[in-house]
């Protein structure tokens, strides 16, 4: 019998997982950009297993909300991103310095 | 049982994609594990009978935003060595980090509040998860449903206005003009007498 506790195990590794990928991956936009994918699916897997546990509707919708926000998110990050690299020819997080005091 | 040999199975697919994709060396495999990583947790998300989410997931995130972030990592030529470099340094402040949140997670998910019995809720006799979403989401919740579908459009036109770019000096047609020009400015028919060859 699946419980509630395994969903949330799994969406804690998940969201532990993507933390560390941010550390590691400090230098590129990219996989930046590909971690907060993965938190917001690891979040996205606790609304949806505390909807489904609890029987109340609100979390699928609020989790239905959050995929269009994230949708609109990764087109405007992935646009910075190429003017970016339009600009300066890298992606290197080092490189994008231009406000530095 | 059949189900918890499931979770199990699919909960080792997930994780073993998430690992792929935050120490893949190459972009383009970490996007591709990301869409295994998505694929997984649809499949999970079935087995708790959340089924519109689990194909919205699939359809939106695999089939639109997982095929943009491909379609930009292949369009952008990065080098790679220079991403790399560094990889190690972080990874002690990242593990420590990472540790720091295990403990509290497990703080938090190893207390008496979260571990329930019970299965999840059943649905309705004859109402399905679907159904369920669209009575609330086009009665309760229609207001935030039209808000999305302006930030659905705010997108578009900021994706579209930042990578927009006009070059002088491109050869290009004007199809405003092309459908406004008539046959009289581009033929003219003379009068002439007929020359003959001698």
């Amino acid at each position: 019998m699946i419980t509630l506790s395994h969903y949330l195990m799994l969406s804690g590794v998940l969201f532990v997982l993507s933390v560390a990928g941010i550390f590691i991956n400090r230098k590129n936009v990219i996989l930046l950009l590909m971690c907060i994918e993965l938190m917001l699916l690891a979040v996205n897997m606790n609304f949806v297993a505390f909807s489904r546990f609890s029987g109340d509707l609100a979390g699928q919708v609020f989790v239905f909300f959050i995929l269009t926000v994230a949708a609109a998110e990764a087109a405007i990050g992935l646009a910075i991103l190429v003017i970016l690299f339009r600009g300066k020819g890298s992606i290197n997080v080092e490189d994008l310095d231009v406000m530095k005091g | 049982m059949f189900q918890l040999v499931l979770f199990y199975a699919f909960s080792a697919v997930l994780i073993g994609a998430a690992l792929a994709v935050i120490t893949a060396r190459n972009p383009v495999h970490s996007v591709l594990f990301l869409v295994l990583a998505f694929f997984t947790s649809a499949a999970l998300w079935l087995l708790i009978e959340a089924e519109f989410l689990a194909i919205v997931l699939v359809l939106v995130y695999v089939g639109a935003v997982m095929v943009l972030f491909l379609f930009v990592v292949m369009m952008i030529d990065v080098d790679l060595a220079a991403l790399r470099e560094g990889f190690n340094r972080s990874l002690p402040l990242g593990m420590g980090v990472v540790l720091l949140i295990v403990l509290e997670l497990s703080v938090v998910l190893g207390g008496s509040g979260f571990s329930g019995k019970g299965g999840p809720v059943p649905l309705p006799e004859g109402g399905s998860n679907i159904r369920a979403l669209g009575e609330v989401m086009y009665t309760q919740y229609v207001y935030p449903f039209e808000i999305a579908s302006v930030i659905l459009l705010l997108a578009i036109v900021a994706a579209i206005a930042l990578t927009l770019r006009r070059r002088p000096g491109r050869l290009v047609q004007n199809p405003g003009l092309q459908a406004k020009v008539r046959p009289e400015d581009r033929l003219r028919i003379l009068k002439m007498p007929s020359e003959t060859r001698d």
